[in-house]
């Protein structure tokens, strides 16, 4: 074909608001707080973070509320140095984190270090590097109420 | 009791980043109709359809009834869709497979068909993949995932950039014999730790491509394969298993016990007790060299953490003693929802000695490996056998 195939332009933009339940909500409310809480299994004594309604382990409902520490060590990390569309400005970083007294890790940034030196931002981020979160100064009860987790 | 039942016919399309040339549904009957030739059948012949495929990636609310047409939906036939993240196409097969081992239908096509490169950046799709309450802000999509797990990798075992480089490097060296592949372009461990980072330890030269293509896979039961006495690779087993979305929780870390446990139930099935030495040759859905080193040492290929001596020894590479990827793999072509198909689709050929340039001499046992979601929830093992015994 000679001519240049037409492709026609489309974008999906529409608007979805999620439920988070009554035990994800409870969970938000406190980090408003600048409190962190798990849930704790009757069953396996896991605290699971984020908390959830039920252990997939042992299949029991959950209700034992437990706060963990906003301190905690890292066992997973990635630099992302390339622009996506909607993620942050390269380069940043997250991590698996595992807060003290919390038996599952969560995914956040890992901020306040120095990326622009690739083997730099390596030094300062490994994992077993102990981080501690940096709030925001208006929470807002959503899980960017923690901005990132920063090495100690 | 469920019978035997092999695949008789194969057709793929051309892949590249955008085929300009045809609409969704005319990509979709290019497979079709190479699938058909390749069976030695027509569209009246297959009883069923079962369909495979992302919506989300294309851009289209339920590809599935665009395509129809192109799965003989005008002609009277069932066809139903399939989706499991970006083991779909693996998925649609083990469906289809099991459409024809219930005795429910004779002749049945898995059919896939994918247009990664209809939307302008895949990463932000795949961001949609995960839980908006707690993880959709903090994770791009699929390549800082499997970044976590190399550096997971690398802490507990040592396991080296340029031996993650190799497993690229590898995969890179068989595409050239796959006129089907996306990416045709040979590249040295030099060339791929010289690319920039893309999400650091992967780099560009370790990224699998977006692609567009489709893939048509036609299964027959026992009695239909020895009428029509066409060359054929036996199903000899099929597993796959799931694992939690939440992604610090997962039991074995980075040791993929699930995988395992599919790999075990499918050797169990199909009388392997040393896979490195039964298995000849095998077809990979991974779109990341990690997944070279988790899923070989998940299915017992090596031990925990010895991936990157295994690779290093050569034994992956066509003419080692068990190649991995003659295609030249997901990290050269990523059709996302249809990879998994063509992993059967490629260890069907294998089977069939119709793998021209990519043939792997003598290749009695293919297995296929399928991979999708949030790094691996969704896994799939395929067992594909010349003989029965
Ligand atoms: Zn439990």
């Amino acid at each position: 074909m000679e001519k240049d195939i037409i492709e026609v332009p489309y974008t999906w933009e529409i608007p979805f608001k999620y439920t988070a339940g009554e035990v994800l909500t409870k969970f938000f409310y406190e980090l408003k707080e600048k409190r962190i809480m798990g849930i704790r299994c009757p069953k396996c004594k896991r605290v699971l973070l984020p908390p959830r309604g039920f252990c997939e382990m042992c299949f029991e409902p959950l209700e034992e509320w437990v706060e963990v520490s906003d301190e905690g060590v890292i066992g997973a990390f990635q630099i992302c140095c390339m622009k996506f569309l909607g993620a942050p400005e390269p380069p940043w970083a997250s991590g698996l984190i595992r807060l003290d007294g919390a038996d599952t890790a969560i995914l956040h940034f890992i901020g306040g270090i120095d990326l622009s030196d690739i083997e730099k931002g390596k030094e300062a981020i490994k994992i077993g590097t102990r981080v501690k979160a940096v709030w925001s100064d208006a929470p807002k009860g959503l899980i960017t109420d923690i901005r990132y987790f920063t090495p100690v | 009791m469920s019978r035997r039942v092999a695949i008789v016919g194969v057709g793929q399309t051309e892949t590249a980043t955008k085929l300009k040339s045809y609409t969704h549904p005319e990509l979709a009957y290019k497979a079709v109709r190479r699938a058909l030739d390749d069976a030695g059948l027509s569209l009246e012949d297959i009883d069923a359809v079962v369909y495979g495929s992302m919506d989300e990636f294309d851009g289209i609310n339920c590809p599935d009834r665009w395509d129809i047409d192109a799965g003989g939906g005008w002609h009277n036939k069932p066809f139903i869709k399939i989706l499991t993240g970006g083991s779909t196409g693996h998925a649609t097969a083990s469906i289809a497979y099991q459409h024809v081992a219930s005795r429910v239908f004779d002749v049945v096509m898995a059919l896939g068909v994918q247009r990664v490169g209809e939307n302008l950046d895949a990463q932000a799709v795949l961001n949609k993949a995960f839980n908006p309450l707690f993880l959709g802000d903090f994770t791009l999509g699929s390549i800082d995932g499997w970044a976590l797990l190399t550096t997971m990798h690398m802490a507990k075992y040592g396991s080296r950039e340029e031996q993650f480089a190799l497993a690229s490097v590898i995969d890179h060296e068989h595409a050239l014999n796959n006129p089907y592949s996306h990416i045709k372009k040979k590249v040295t461990v030099e060339d791929v730790m010289k690319s920039p980072p893309v999400c650091w330890p992967i780099k560009y030269l370790e990224c699998c491509p977006r692609s567009d293509g489709a893939c048509a896979v036609i299964m027959v039961s026992e009695e239909k394969a020895r009428e029509l006495n066409r060359k054929a690779a036996w199903i000899r087993g099929v597993q796959y298993i799931v694992c939690t979305p939440y992604y610090g929780d997962r039991p074995g870390g980075v040791d993929w016990l699930n995988l395992a446990m599919a790999g075990k139930r499918l050797y169990k099935m199909c009388g392997i007790t040393n896979p490195m030495e039964e298995i000849d040759v095998i077809e990979l859905q991974a779109p990341f060299p990690i997944v070279h080193f988790l899923a070989l040492e998940a299915l017992g290929f090596c031990e925990h953490g010895e991936a990157g001596k295994l690779i290093e020894s050569g034994a992956t590479r066509m003419g080692g003693k068990l190649p991995v990827n003659p295609s030249g793999g997901v990290i050269c072509t990523n059709q996302i929802g249809v990879a998994g198909l063509v992993r059967i689709a490629e260890a069907s050929l294998q089977i069939m000695e119709k793998a021209d340039k990519r043939q792997v001499a003598g290749a009695k046992k293919a297995l296929a490996v399928g991979m999708g979601a949030s790094r691996g929830q969704y896994q799939s093992v395929m067992l594909l056998t010349k003989d029965w015994n």
